[in-house]
């Protein structure tokens, strides 16, 4: 069974996305920053990274850095979850290592069908 | 796969408004002139959220509304823009905006759309409308579609594409769901095997598609990828290549972008005539009188920190091994472990009463949430009254139950609002009396026994005696020559149609606040009074009891009634020695503790019963404070002290005078909790009708 770490700092959001995958058959774990998040991918195995950019503490940006810098995650896939409003962040969050990401707003199928392209 | 949203919509709202609090707070620390960059990002990561949920869990009104908001947030954290006042106090609105919104979602009722319609054109104003005229592009751009019967794509990664976790087996997998198709490798950037780097992606693809498809489909398997190699997509046939314009049909109609451009020219159309300060002072008064409305749908769900969790499992956890051990004893048992079982028993009462004391905790929350909505309320009301006023918060931290923290708001606010009215004087007025022109209000917060206490202070003008007392003659409340201690005159403020406001402002003074005020506070068991100084200012202290749900009392008996007496109202008991005995006119008896007369209440000739004895002497009394005066409730007998649990007698029998509640023994039995403050009342009644009686 895949594991995926998502990482957001919206409850909601976290809860949505971590019901969907659940339902779907993974094994989610939640982590609500980048810190906790990275502290949580060096202390488990994930298949998959599924985090929000802006979060307090540590942002999604910095997490992926982090992550590809993590000889476990080198290929790794991560997405990141954006906004419309944030093409520049789409562009920061490849040139920090994102796989790719995800554009709130999403609904539980669209994110499935994104997570099967990186993932079986 | 369906799942429904709307399970995850309670979380949503309620972090929603967490974060609209905090967004509330940190403009306003903006306002004070807090610089810090961190202080504009969580207030953008607040909006952010709230946006990105709100479009997910489709609340798009929401979602529309905070689109502007974050843009605008967006600016003033990149430093395009300064955040004046005037984009502060707009900020400010938009956040009632939102949190109107969100209520009106939680509670299925409806918003001022008008209002927010408003707040939302001026949001765009201060945008200068530049920010719709990209999304007109953005929408424009998908128009033109190309119908092929094919696609050739080349494909070639850059070296590093891997390492960002992008598959080319994956993408060419995706591909192919899409039809038919064929694959070409191309080999020939393959070095020697030595010196291969396995992270590298050296191969590169030629893939012919059949069937119609879009072009844009095509892009979109390669959308992650854009960047990371060299994408060709051409059209399987030149020749074939027969542009048609294909209508953006259907499409277009879910496009949010669109949507956003056909509200904002609806929202343009609102006029923005209305002067700030009308919508201002509007939205200062309106959220509590809602509040009120709205107090039974809230207190659905409660937030409650891992550590109380993990305090409560090791208490249960203890509870599991008293109880094995206790089993363990009782298998063979015989008086040589009398012993032993006695100490599991203590052993069981203490770990029961620590679990409880956790479970009590769970329901306890940091009274900042409800400080935390005065800075605002202090902000809106200083500057629509004209006067300085610096607000300051201490004991942020103590807790109090989620009960009484939700019934104890709107007397806060009403008591903060009254100092800010009447309480602080007007710049001039302050400077005249060599005082410093900003006021000063301070909230503060502390535990005190069992009970919370509550303090409101201004540096105001104080209240003003002659004019209290004039007014309460006027209404009749006293007589003229009635001589009153200060504190009995300050008292009178509290007392039901009683307003010495001489113009009734709309902040405050419509002549029935203050009763309430205390009616509410009472209503929670707690009490409240107020001291000032002329010239120097007031202070308002609010006690309460930090639960509801259960106390400590001291339970007595009388015949064969057991009563129980709130410990928090009690000073002391004693044994009455007969030559501090007095009886008054006849009938009512005082008793001289030190050098005050204490009346004596027996509560046998309140509730109907049959003592021990009638004498005095023999029985014992419990000196108890309520109301601001003190009595001794005569009883027949002291039994323990234990916690109740305070069950309430109007749910499940009907409101008795001088009885607050019940709870059941331990043997089964019921007994009644009195109601200290409503027994001061009933025997201050009998008391003047024997007066009257003499007279």
């Amino acid at each position: 069974m895949a594991t995926i770490l998502t990482v957001d700092d919206s409850t909601s959001m976290r809860q949505m996305v971590s019901f969907t995958l659940k339902q779907a058959g993974y094994d989610v774990t939640e982590a609500a920053d980048g810190v906790e998040g990275l502290q949580k991918a060096q202390s488990g195995r994930f298949n998959l990274v599924i985090t929000d950019v802006n979060m307090p503490r540590m942002d999604g940006i910095s997490l992926v850095k982090e992550l590809r810098g993590l000889s476990a995650y080198k290929f790794t896939p991560i997405l990141l979850l954006t906004t419309e409003s944030g093409s520049d962040k789409k562009q920061e969050g490849k040139a920090a290592g994102a796989t790719g990401w995800l554009v709130k707003p999403f609904n539980p199928d669209q994110l499935l069908t994104t997570i099967k392209k990186v993932i079986g | 796969m369906g799942i429904d949203l709307s399970q995850f919509h309670e979380t949503f709202l309620e972090e929603s408004f967490e974060g609209l609090d905090v967004m509330e707070t940190s403009l306003l620390a903006m306002d004070e002139g807090d610089e810090d960059a961190e202080t504009v990002n969580t207030i953008f990561r607040s909006a952010h959220s709230i946006k990105g949920g709100s479009a997910t869990f489709g609340f798009e009104n929401v979602a529309g509304f905070t689109h502007v908001l974050e843009t605008l947030l967006d600016q003033v954290r990149s430093d395009e823009r300064e955040a004046d006042q005037i984009i502060i106090n707009t900020l400010l609105e938009s956040v009632d905006c939102v949190r109107e919104m969100l209520t009106a979602e939680r509670d299925k009722t409806d918003y001022d759309e008008v209002h927010v319609k408003d707040v939302q054109s001026r949001l765009e104003k201060i945008l200068g409308n530049d920010d719709s005229a990209e999304q007109q592009e953005a929408g424009a751009n998908n128009a033109e579609e190309i119908q092929t019967s094919g696609w050739i794509i080349t494909f070639k990664p850059h070296l590093n594409m891997i390492q960002t976790g992008n598959d080319p087996v994956r993408i060419l997998r995706e591909l192919e769901s899409l039809g038919s198709m064929q694959v070409k490798s191309d080999l020939r950037n393959l070095p020697e095997l030595v010196e291969m780097s396995a992270e590298d992606c050296y191969m590169s693809w030629t893939i012919t598609m059949g069937g119609d498809i879009d072009k844009k489909q095509i892009e979109e398997v390669f959308d992650w990828v854009m960047d990371d190699c060299e994408l060709d997509i051409s059209p399987l046939s030149h020749a074939e290549e027969n542009t048609t314009e294909v209508s953006v049909s259907g499409n277009n109609q879910d496009d949010p972008v669109a949507e956003i451009l056909q509200k904002t020219e609806i929202k343009q159309e609102v006029s923005a005539s209305q002067t700030k300060t009308e919508v201002s002072a509007e939205r200062a008064t309106k959220p509590a009188a809602k509040k009120a409305a709205k107090a039974s749908t809230e207190a659905s769900s409660i937030r409650v920190g891992i550590d109380k969790i993990d305090e409560l499992i090791n208490m249960v956890g203890e509870l599991v091994i008293t109880q094995s051990m206790l089993g363990q004893l009782g298998e063979n048992f015989d008086m040589s472990k009398l012993d032993s079982l006695r100490d599991g028993l203590a052993q069981l009462e203490s770990h029961t009463r620590e679990l409880q004391e956790s479970v009590m905790r769970v329901r306890m929350l940091p009274i900042s949430f409800a400080f935390n909505r005065f800075p605002r309320l202090v902000h809106d009301l200083s500057s629509k009254l004209g006067k300085k006023i610096r607000l300051e918060l201490s004991g942020e931290s103590t807790e109090l139950d989620k009960t009484v923290m939700e019934k104890i708001g709107d007397p806060l606010v009403h008591l903060v609002r009254n100092s800010l009215d009447h309480g602080i004087e007007s710049p001039e007025v302050r400077r005249a009396a060599g005082k410093s022109e900003e006021g000063v209000i301070h909230l503060n917060a502390y535990h005190k026994g069992g009970t919370i206490i509550i303090e409101i202070n201004d540096d105001g003008a104080g209240l003003d005696k002659e004019r209290i007392r004039n007014k309460a003659i006027e209404n009749g409340l006293i007589s003229e020559d009635e001589q009153l201690p200060d504190e009995k005159i300050y008292d009178l403020i509290f007392q039901p149609g009683f307003s010495t406001a001489e113009v009734v402002s709309d902040v405050s003074g419509r002549g029935v606040g203050m009763d309430v005020v205390r009616r509410n506070i009472r209503d929670l068991g707690g009490t409240v009074e107020i001291m000032s100084t002329p010239g120097e200012g007031s202070t308002i202290t609010i006690r309460l009891p930090l639960t509801l749900a259960i106390m400590d009392g001291q339970l007595v008996r009388v015949g064969k009634e057991t009563y129980i007496i709130p410990i928090v109202s009690i000073i002391e008991s004693l044994q009455a020695q007969k030559e501090n005995i007095n009886t008054i006119v006849d009938q009512a008896e005082v008793y001289k503790l030190r050098d005050e007369y204490i009346s004596i209440v027996k509560l046998y000739e309140i509730f109907g019963l049959v003592p021990d004895s009638q004498n005095i002497t023999d029985g014992l009394l419990v000196m108890v404070e309520g109301e601001g005066s003190k009595m001794g409730l005569y009883v027949d007998e002291l039994l323990g002290q234990q916690q109740v649990v305070i069950k309430s007698l109007e749910t499940n029998y009907r409101r008795i005078n001088g009885v607050s509640g019940a709870t059941i023994l331990g043997d089964g039995t019921v007994a009644m909790i009195l109601d200290v403050p409503g027994l001061v009342i009933m025997s201050r009644a009998r008391k003047n009708r024997e007066v009257g009686k003499v007279a």
